[in-house]
């Protein structure tokens, strides 16, 4: 029986997979271009929500009623919460993969991940897209103006 | 045989650029700047869920969401938020030093970090000051 012994530090014999995505390559293309797409829209997020008027100390319902009634902030909303929670589960996903040293830590970390990225894009997408400004039987005072008018 | 990996060795200093792979990680900026983009990538993360929860209250009542967003005006939260958005304004911009050092030039990616640090300065002062003034005064 011979076996054959690769040279000290020859890289690593890979055999790539025929067919199939390459699912790690279109993460790695995520990262990047969310990335990018994310700087935007997150500055502007910390800009119009903390640097503008009284920044954090003006934030209230009205404030938020105001933004999620305009089409632009709702899908600049929506834009952000799915960027950023796939960006993130991913990032978080390559540090398991890192530092979790067994298989079945592993697998409840990820489903964990998973899991939360899963119900909170459900949620923040149905908040953005059910809200309403106005509700019924709340006082005036903590509503925006406009709910004066109906 | 020892003539053999002598060779191999020799092939593979000659394929591989003055760099070899990988050390661009290991030790220095490279690695400091690995490291950074990690931790505030997690408390990120966690930011992240607790921040569309807090948000989702919008849905439940006005008071609810009041009562909540009050806490993020405290002068405790106020310096926390100092703290989240340095962690998002490096990861931001090292982010895209990242995407520079694998699409353009790795050579460069030692003085990118200073950049990134510069910037990250830069955009702290114009945030800071006007974000405590308004924590503070209020």
């Amino acid at each position: 029986m011979t076996s054959t012994l690769a040279a000290p530090r020859s890289p690593y014999a890979r055999t790539p997979r025929k067919n199939g995505v390459n699912w790690e390559k279109w993460g790695w293309i995520y990262m990047r271009v969310s990335g990018v797409v994310l700087v935007v829209l997150i500055f502007g997020h910390l800009f119009v929500n903390l640097m503008v008027g009284e920044g954090v100390s003006a934030l209230n319902f009205a404030f938020v009623a105001g933004k999620l009634t305009t089409p632009f902030w709702q899908w600049w909303d929506v834009a952000m919460l799915w960027l950023a929670l796939i960006h993130g589960g991913n990032g978080m996903r390559t540090l398991v993969n890192d530092y979790a040293t067994t298989r079945i830590g592993r697998g409840i970390l990820k489903s964990s991940i998973l899991a939360a990225v899963v119900i909170l894009i459900v949620l923040g997408t149905l908040v953005v897209f059910t809200f309403d400004p106005c509700p019924a039987g709340q006082p005036a005072d903590l509503l925006p103006t406009f709910c004066q008018a109906l | 045989m020892p003539q053999n990996s002598a060779e191999a060795l020799t092939a593979q200093r000659k394929t591989t650029s003055r760099r070899p792979a990988g050390t661009l990680y290991r030790g220095r900026e490279g690695m400091w700047s690995w490291v950074l983009h990690r931790i505030t990538g997690v408390a990120i993360f966690f930011f992240l869920l607790v921040h569309i929860l807090d948000t989702a209250l919008v849905r439940v009542s006005p008071e609810a969401y009041n009562a909540v967003i009050s806490q993020y005006q405290t002068p405790l939260m106020g310096l926390g938020e100092v703290a989240l958005v340095g962690a998002i304004v490096f990861h931001a911009f090292n982010g895209l030093r990242i995407i520079a050092i694998d699409f353009w030039n790795a050579k460069y990616q030692r003085v990118l970090f200073y950049v990134v640090i510069g910037l990250w300065v830069v955009t702290m002062l114009a945030f800071v000051p006007r974000h405590l003034i308004n924590v503070f005064s209020h």
